[in-house]
């Protein structure tokens, strides 16, 4: 075992900078016209939400994964994400997105949504298969009302808006959306940090940590909580981001014990870095138009999970 | 001490007493369905029941971390999700104390013979060891009672008798150990008092000697049977 916290915090240092002066145009500080200009208002809130957003996919999957006590477990299971998704899309199908503030607020109330409905449904038994089905119902039924909303848009223009604003990215994003999201990141880590000794337990099955004194309410409450502060804020700022969440804690768990607590904030600092660090491939890379992250990170991230399961295939139990 | 009054499970306990005396080895017996499991979960605090009390101690038995200081409780199966350390599984007892507890972990773990052991992965561990790696990570709570629901049921005969010592140490050091065994035999031996279930009901109690009769075997299992050899080193034999 090494130790994480400090190995991923200073690559996450190195790679800021190195993501503050990446892009299609590179900046040179002292060369580059309006450098601080770009540097302030486009390429720091871009870096600082990169590592918000996957900071919280990171800390979600990890968290997910030592609930449910399976390593192929990823926060859109809970059906947050896609509750997130379908306020965004309300939002856009109704044409409110036009204030920089109303999508995310509509996201957020979609993420609030799933968050209840889970409790509401989940919470009475507080047994985890019952939640993990619950959440899948939510996750089912959000993308089938997106798929409705997509198939009904009142014109091409919102279709489009919709079906691209659902591939992911943290284009023209700027301190508003920093705002929303890096706040809120912070406080669901918190809260799945909290839940970590309940997860600890959980590896012994769900008798054996109710034994340990796991009180199953409040570890599902703080993992509704975590799991809709950091997935709810990062789709209600950058669409869905997918695999970071199911990645990341796969990459960090033999850096640490493989105790799920212990996980959560390591894959929160590996998270944000592999956002920062493929946020500024999709810039770099010389395509027409900018590769969106969220497709960048699937291209990227199956075949790499593929290749990982079969490398791993001996401890991952299928 | 543990003491349950008219403990009720509906359709699975009915109107247990019983008074459960640490520094012993009691063992609850009865044949699949009898409510064995039921009744140590209930001892454990982990089934509410419907009527009845548990004491532990003169008092009712507390909840969360509190009763997790106290009672030790070792299920069936015997799960560990994630690849963790023989050390680090064994860690995850003092969970109730929040503290990493070094000197109690490796005590456990020395304990249970497994102290050169401790940096293995669980999944590098035989069937033994990995039942005696579990047994550590109750002992290093430093609970006043071992409850556990047929630790020997996937060993063979050598670590059988091998965990067995163990808990008979754990007793021996004051602690109150109750295990679920289906091993008549084992029971017959090993431990200092039986509680026979049948049907969810306490159909005898006391010494295995008296407890565990031809003809309660032959009432509860159904089975003509009986006992050869001396004390101690008791074998059943069908007929």
């Amino acid at each position: 075992m090494t130790r994480p916290i400090p190995l991923l915090t200073l690559l996450l240092v190195v790679a800021l900078p190195f993501s503050l002066l990446a892009g299609r145009v590179w900046l040179d500080p002292w060369a580059t016209p309006n450098a601080a200009v770009i540097l302030a208002e486009l390429r720091l809130p871009r870096a600082l939400l990169a590592v918000a957003i996957g900071g919280g996919l990171g800390a979600a999957g990890a968290a997910m994964q030592g609930y449910l006590r399976n390593p192929l477990a990823d926060p859109g299971l809970f059906g947050i994400a896609p509750g997130a998704a379908l306020g965004a899309v309300a939002s856009l199908w109704f044409g409110y997105a036009a204030s920089a503030w109303l999508l995310p607020a509509f996201a957020l109330a979609g993420a609030g949504g799933a968050m209840a409905l889970l409790g509401l449904i989940a919470g009475r038994s507080a047994g985890i298969a019952l939640f993990t089905l619950a959440g899948m119902m939510i996750a089912s039924l959000a993308g089938a009302l997106m798929s409705l909303a997509i198939s009904l848009a009142p014109n091409a223009f919102a279709m489009s808006e919709i079906v691209t604003w659902l591939m992911g990215a943290l284009t023209d994003r700027g301190w508003s959306d920093v705002l929303v999201a890096a706040p809120l990141t912070l406080a669901g880590v918190v809260a799945l940090r909290l839940a970590g000794p309940g997860l600890d337990a959980l590896t012994l099955g769900e008798p054996a940590a109710r034994s340990l004194g796991v009180d199953p309410r409040r570890l599902q409450g703080l993992l509704i909580l975590g799991v809709g502060l950091t997935v709810g804020s990062g789709v209600a700022v950058a669409g869905i981001v997918g695999f970071v969440g199911l990645i990341v804690p796969h990459l960090v768990r033999p850096l640490t014990d493989r105790r799920p607590g212990a996980l959560i904030v390591p894959s929160a600092l590996g998270g944000a870095l592999l956002v920062l660090v493929a946020d500024c491939l999709c810039r770099v890379l010389p395509l027409v138009t900018e590769l969106r992250l969220g497709i960048a990170l699937s291209l990227v991230g199956a075949p790499f999970f593929l290749w990982l399961l079969l490398r791993m295939r001996r401890e991952v139990v299928l | 001490m543990i003491e349950v009054h008219g403990l009720t499970v509906a359709g699975r306990l009915d109107a247990v007493a019983a008074a459960l005396e640490p520094g012993r080895i009691t063992a609850i017996c009865g044949p699949n369905g009898a409510g064995k499991s039921t009744l140590l979960q209930t001892l454990a605090g982990l089934i509410e029941p419907d009527t009845g009390t548990v004491m532990l101690d003169g008092a009712p038995l507390p909840g969360g971390r509190t009763r997790a200081r106290q009672i030790g409780y070792l299920p069936q199966v015997g799960e560990v999700a994630w690849d963790l350390s023989v050390a680090g599984l064994a860690a995850l007892g003092r969970l109730p104390h929040g503290d990493r507890g070094d000197v109690p972990v490796a005590a456990a773990l020395a304990a249970v013979d497994l102290a050169a052991l401790a940096g293995r992965p669980v999944s590098t561990l035989s069937g033994g060891e990995r039942a005696r790696a579990l047994l550590a990570r109750v002992l290093a709570g430093e609970p006043e009672w071992i409850l556990a629901d047929e630790p020997l049921a996937a060993l063979d005969l050598a670590h059988q008798l091998a965990l067995l010592a163990h808990l008979r140490a754990a007793a021996g050091q004051g602690a109150g150990v109750v295990l679920v065994l289906h091993d008549l035999a084992l029971a017959m031996n090993h431990a200092d008092r039986v509680l026979v279930l049948d049907r969810g009901r306490v159909v005898a109690d006391g010494t295995p000697e008296r407890a565990l009769t031809a003809e309660v075997i032959a009432d509860v299992w159904g089975i003509p049977a009986r006992w050869l050899g001396e004390p101690g080193a008791r074998a059943l034999v069908a007929g």
